[in-house]
């Protein structure tokens, strides 16, 4: 490895993490303000222009608090949790490629932390990984409700999962068929989503030419199951049965300051990293018309990540929309859900696509 | 299907109130220290003290206002006008002039039984203290100056139209000295910071020609 090569790999990742940040930030104001609109509220207005700056005041404000230790807690594990909470968080995020790869003094540049030929591996890892900073939260407490609260936690990531990687593997398996072999990296994933599914079937061109080539239109039920899985793997409404204030004020009950402030930054990164999966696996990532030649080359070469943040955001309204709307599950609910419905619609599905690949791929199994 | 067909009423109902909250046609909240409600007319604030537009106070320390209060919050002292210079128009003022606002109920039994329109309920609310002995409000909290103002949360705000404090009021005319019985078309009290907008009083005329028939016949 070269000096510009390491530099490069030392830039991409502060940037991608940068990234990250500035998006959580405007994510916590962003969810606040629409869920004040959907609710005819007003919502943040001091900090800032339409106080934006929120999340600023409230980050400064937990840093200058006091972080409580109660007596009772097991010191190591109660420690050690808001990082177990936030460090996957943010590597998951890495795996995500939220630009165009682009070329500078012949080093090729990717906008992505780190481009893992594991990919959706890793994702699948750390996103189980984040499910121990809650368990054991909620377990180191030595209260009550914080324990309930990792104990849903548990069965919730557990019935969820396995529908979200279910969804994944019937992506993982239509992309082999997009080009040369099968990838789990995400780049890769999100290069083969490029063109139109014109170019693809071209007996329907002139209607497809204008239908992106992305995998949420062959796999839509993938999409859907993908999208509700998330929503409860990242413990948002009407999943949040690991918070819910109501009832038992969640696994986080007894942190105080900083270190509760890293439970929430750990949520509000995990809802922008899952959308970012979610819109990298199914709608395409940072694909979209560059308008190449006729606009600066500055323009056309930010715009991918223009495309890709909206597609990340538009994921992330729906997040917000879906909590201001639907009540919490109760817990047999949850159960039912992803038992009952999502895992086995998933198994169902890739049974299907499985099906019609390799029937687009060998034939008929009555054939030769 | 039916689970979503409900949700997509859901949704629908959250995204419509989105889009016309930020119209701004359904936003039922106000940034309240910057803008405030305007309040109703007989809302029931914290108390003021009048004074007569000749800067005489109304009070006349009868104590008639510490016996309606049904919670005791009111402790009146009167005392005898010095005649070269007197506080009030009458015989006697309200020396001391206590009303605990921590027990008080804000019922206004108290506005009812005063007999000079003295003590008047006004739309001020902010009345929240730091410690117990901010809550008794006595004379100087209670008393409006000559400028129609009460000590309140934002100074700069008028309580009173300087211009309707400088008209004697119906009562004044009435009462005074040099003043007319008749006191057509003019208000018995000022809009602020006493109950809002009440209808002038009938002249006497008027009156006699409503009840003439019944004298006659009687």
């Amino acid at each position: 490895m070269t000096w510009p090569e390491f530099w490069i790999v030392v830039l991409r990742v502060l940037l991608t993490f940068a990234l990250l940040l500035v998006a959580t930030l405007i994510n916590v104001w962003a969810e606040r303000k629409i869920l004040a609109d959907m609710q005819s509220r007003i919502g943040p207005s001091r900090a800032g222009p339409w106080g934006i700056l929120q999340t600023v005041a409230d980050g400064l404000k937990l840093f200058f608090k006091e972080a409580v230790t109660p007596r009772k807690v097991e010191l190591g594990m109660y420690l050690l949790a808001p990082f177990l909470a936030v460090v996957p968080a943010f590597l998951i995020f890495m795996m995500v490629p939220w630009g165009k790869p682009f070329t500078v003094a012949g080093n090729e540049v990717a906008l992505q932390g780190a481009d893992l030929n594991i990919g959706l591996l890793f994702i699948l890892a750390m996103s189980s990984l984040a499910v121990y900073s809650v368990v054991l939260a909620g377990w180191a407490s030595g209260s009550k409700y914080p324990l309930l609260g990792g104990v849903r936690a548990t069965a919730q990531a557990i019935s969820y999962e396995a529908a979200m990687g279910l969804a994944m593997v019937a992506v993982v398996m239509f992309t082999a068929t997009q080009g040369e072999g099968g990838t789990l990296s995400l780049a890769e994933i999100v290069e083969r989503q490029a063109g139109t599914w014109g170019d693809i079937i071209p007996a329907l061109e002139p209607v497809l030419q204008f239908v992106p080539r992305w995998n949420v239109f062959p796999q839509i039920v993938a999409f859907i199951i993908f999208f509700i899985a998330i929503v409860a793997e990242t413990n948002r409404a009407p999943f949040d049965l690991v918070e819910a204030e109501q009832e038992i004020v969640g696994f986080h009950t007894e942190y105080s300051g900083m270190r509760f402030a890293m439970f929430f930054l750990a949520e509000y990164v995990n809802i922008f990293s899952m959308c970012a999966i979610a819109a990298s696996l199914f709608l395409g990532g940072w694909n979209g018309p560059t308008f190449e030649g006729s606009v600066p080359a500055i323009i056309s070469g930010l715009l991918p990540t223009v495309w890709f943040l909206a597609k990340t955001y538009f994921l992330i309204f729906l997040f917000f929309w879906v909590r201001a709307t639907l009540p919490r599950l109760r817990y047999d609910q949850l159960m039912q859900l992803g038992w009952k419905r999502l895992i086995p619609g998933a198994l169902a599905w890739l049974v299907l696509s499985a099906f019609v690949i390799s029937f687009r791929q060998f034939g008929p199994p009555w054939g030769s | 299907m039916g689970l979503i067909k409900e949700l997509i009423k859901g949704l629908r109902v959250t995204g419509g109130t989105m889009i016309r909250t930020i119209a701004g046609d359904e936003l039922v909240t106000t940034e309240y220290p910057k803008e405030m409600r305007v309040k109703p007319q007989r809302f029931h604030g914290r108390h003021v003290l009048n004074r007569y537009p000749d800067g005489m106070e109304k009070c006349i320390g009868c104590q008639l206002c510490a016996g309606a209060c049904p919670a005791q919050c009111i402790y009146v002292r009167g005392m005898d006008n010095d005649p070269e210079s007197p506080n009030s128009p009458g015989e006697r003022f309200g020396y001391v002039y206590e009303i605990n606002m921590l027990r008080c109920i804000f019922c206004g039994l108290c506005v009812e039984a005063c007999p000079t329109e003295a003590i008047t309920m006004t739309s001020l609310f902010e009345i929240s203290t730091t410690n117990r002995e901010d809550a008794i409000y006595t004379k100087e909290t209670l008393l409006m100056d000559r400028r129609g103002n009460v000590p309140h949360m934002f100074p700069d705000d008028e309580l009173a139209d300087l211009d309707e404090l400088d008209t004697a009021d119906g009562w004044l005319r009435a009462t005074a000295p040099a003043g007319v019985a008749a006191y057509e078309g003019v208000k018995m009290w000022q809009d602020t910071p006493g109950p809002a907008d009440w209808s002038p009083e009938p002249s006497q005329e008027e009156r006699d020609r409503k009840t003439g028939d019944d004298e006659s016949d009687g």
